[in-house]
């Protein structure tokens, strides 16, 4: 697996795209008064399955905001959010709850791994959150670990994991419940350039399903090559979208 | 979730250690004062209790406890005999008497001891009111001249340094039998050693007879502390005690009764409960100082994990049953161990000075404030969970 490039996989070229997330004239704002900030202003977007889409902007541009508002975390003022059949803007919080546990798959610029859980404990939880029983939960999570080249780790702590190992488990942890979205933010920034390659590799290869979207949140440019969309966000607003055209084969 | 909540709160050992050592401390404090409180106010009835075979305790008008007596004159055993549906009355007499005795210790130097003892005066043909126990010595002997039957805690004080107290054989005991002292300026001769409630006062306890009692004591008209009485098979021994209450005029008390009035006295005129509710009170503020900030500290190390776990779809009604959860084992924990601790001292004090007595409800109490402890220090947390915007994972 060669360093900074894509891994062989074929790419999603749906002629007629399927949409699996769909963002309409989404606006949010913090604060009131002369403390308000407009952090989100009209956004229009849409991430299709099969897809690894990138979200990239400079800090404070409002990427974390809008994959909030996409993940049902921050409610919005005005617009909608639809995600794979669900209008996701029009959910109660306990809907939101549920369509988050059954879903979506987290991947946290910090882990935020429960520290006093192994790495497969931790990768189990969404299962866990689900009903799935321990010990089922836990078996389920080592398999993916496994895949992840992480099944001879599955009983340390997070605190005997380095960075990059970390993530894999936070991986994991976003792919066990099969997900039908990844949301990532800010995945790589974290770790060194080589690890942050090795994990975008893998997100790459272990994410992306005909059947499934993954967003990423970055302002890392050496990210851009794993993206097959790119939406560039400025000041509240997505300027511009991309085709990623220097995805290559191996 | 459970197993999550319980591996999050074990995992950092030093707080979870610490929120258990805030309850146990509670624990330990409330229930450790709860019982000394307790003994000592049995203490304080522990004479009337130690008279078994009679119900009622009859008195003078104004007497409020065991030991204020209001000597009665001996008519007045006559007119309760002959109040319907009592069973037999016999007299008792009670008083402070003055014990004297020279004596050597194990080191053969002479010793002149004087001590205050509480002296009891048992009818002399039915002897009512004897002790539970003698180790050595018969009752009977307590006919013979000038015989009195010591308490066995009470010899500590009579012969400092000779062991009677600690004496763990009748044969160590047997030695005391024979020695004489004065009591009140009058010849007496142990004949018995026998158990005792201990008193509030300490003071050792001596046993002879009703009429040697009169003769102790300084010549007054009126020496008849009590009358015990029983109640005929079929009456109650309340209604009995109210019954000779209209007929007497005097004071008439179940045993029951008596001893309620005795520990109600010493709560209401004495500064002993606030003391002990005081420490107590101190007990309950410190644990839940420690263990509410210990919590809730522990949950503001957590909150960007509690904030993952709501962004994964965990309901705030589970995260509030993940708190209580742990908030339960601890509590259960620090309950269990604060409250075997105290034990272990109850245990270690069986056969000192110190009161202690843990009744059955001392146990509920401490429960109800370890209850109330963890309720407020699961507040806190609860309310900065729920509160808690999954958005925070976001933020670095």
């Amino acid at each position: 697996m060669q360093t900074g490039a894509v891994a062989t996989q074929e790419r999603s070229t749906h002629t007629a795209r399927e949409v699996a997330v769909r963002i309409q004239g989404v606006t949010k704002h913090f604060g009131e008064g002369e403390q308000r900030v407009q952090a989100l202003r009209g956004v229009d977007w849409d991430v299709y399955k099969g897809q690894m889409s990138l979200l990239v902007g400079p800090s404070g541009c409002g990427k974390t905001t809008l994959l909030s508002v996409i993940a049902g975390i921050l409610d919005c003022d005005d617009g909608m959010v639809d995600a794979f059949g669900s209008r996701v803007t029009a959910l109660g919080d306990r809907e939101k709850t549920r369509f988050r546990a059954v879903h979506i798959g987290f991947v946290f610029q910090q882990y935020n791994l429960l520290p006093a859980l192994t790495a497969a404990e931790n990768a189990a939880v969404p299962l866990v959150i689900a009903g799935w029983h321990r010990v089922q939960a836990v078996a389920k999570a080592r398999e993916v670990l496994t895949t992840l080249g992480m099944g001879n780790r599955a009983d340390a702590l997070p605190s005997q994991l380095s960075g990059g190992q970390q993530q894999r488990v936070a991986i994991a942890r976003a792919l066990v419940h099969e997900p039908n979205l990844i949301v990532c933010d800010e995945p790589t920034a974290a770790i060194d350039f080589e690890t942050g390659q090795t994990v975008m590799q893998l997100l790459r290869q272990a994410a992306v399903r005909a059947e499934r979207a993954v967003i990423v949140v970055t302002h890392d440019n050496r990210v851009f090559p794993f993206g097959d969309r790119i939406a560039h966000m400025d000041d509240g607003h997505i300027v511009s979208v991309e085709e990623n055209a220097k995805v290559t084969a191996a | 979730m459970r197993w999550i909540a319980l591996k999050m709160l074990t995992g950092d050992r030093a707080k979870f250690y610490g929120i258990v050592l805030g309850l146990t401390f509670a624990s330990l404090l409330i229930t450790q004062q709860g019982s000394i409180f307790w003994g000592l106010m049995l203490r304080t009835s522990g004479q009337i209790m130690d008279i078994t075979g009679a119900d009622l305790w009859v008195m003078d008008n104004n007497v409020r406890f065991i030991d204020d007596v209001k000597p009665m004159l001996e008519n007045e055993l006559y007119r309760v005999r002959g109040v319907e549906g009592v069973l037999w009355a016999v007299p008792l007499y009670k008083g402070i008497g003055r014990a004297k005795l020279t004596t050597y210790d194990l080191n053969g130097e002479r010793q002149e001891v004087i001590e205050q003892v509480i002296m009891l005066g048992l009818d002399d043909a039915s002897m009512v009111g004897a002790p539970r126990r003698i180790f050595v010595g018969k009752l009977s002997d307590l006919r013979r001249p000038d015989a009195i039957i010591v308490d066995k805690v009470g010899l500590r004080k009579l012969y400092p340094g000779q062991g009677g107290e600690s004496a763990k054989t009748n044969d160590e005991l047997r030695k005391f039998l024979g020695r004489e002292l004065e009591m009140n300026d009058h010849r007496a001769v142990i004949v018995g050693i026998c158990e005792t409630t201990r008193t509030f006062q300490s003071n050792p306890v001596v046993y002879t007879t009703y009429s040697r009692a009169k003769q102790f004591v300084p010549q007054e008209r009126k020496v008849l502390s009590y009358v015990l009485a029983k109640a005929q098979t079929g009456f109650k021994p309340a209604d009995i005690a109210h019954r000779i209450a209209e007929r007497t005029g005097l004071l008439a008390k179940t045993s029951e009764e008596f001893k309620d009035m005795t520990i109600q006295y010493y709560l209401k005129y004495t500064g002993i409960p606030m003391n002990f509710g005081i420490t107590a009170l101190l007990g309950f503020l410190v644990g839940t100082a420690i263990a509410g900030q210990t919590f809730y500290n522990f949950t503001l190390e957590n909150l960007k994990q509690f904030g993952a776990l709501k962004a994964m779809g965990t309901t705030n009604a589970r995260i509030v049953a993940m708190i209580l959860l742990q908030a339960t084992v601890v509590g259960l924990l620090g309950y269990g161990i604060g409250v075997g601790l105290a034990t272990l001292f109850g245990l270690m004090t069986v056969g000192t000075e110190l009161a202690f007595y843990t009744a059955w409800w001392i146990l509920p109490i401490t429960g109800a404030a370890i209850v109330l402890i963890c309720i407020l220090s699961s507040i806190l947390c609860i309310r900065r969970v729920i509160v808690l915007e999954p958005a925070v994972v976001f933020r670095t």
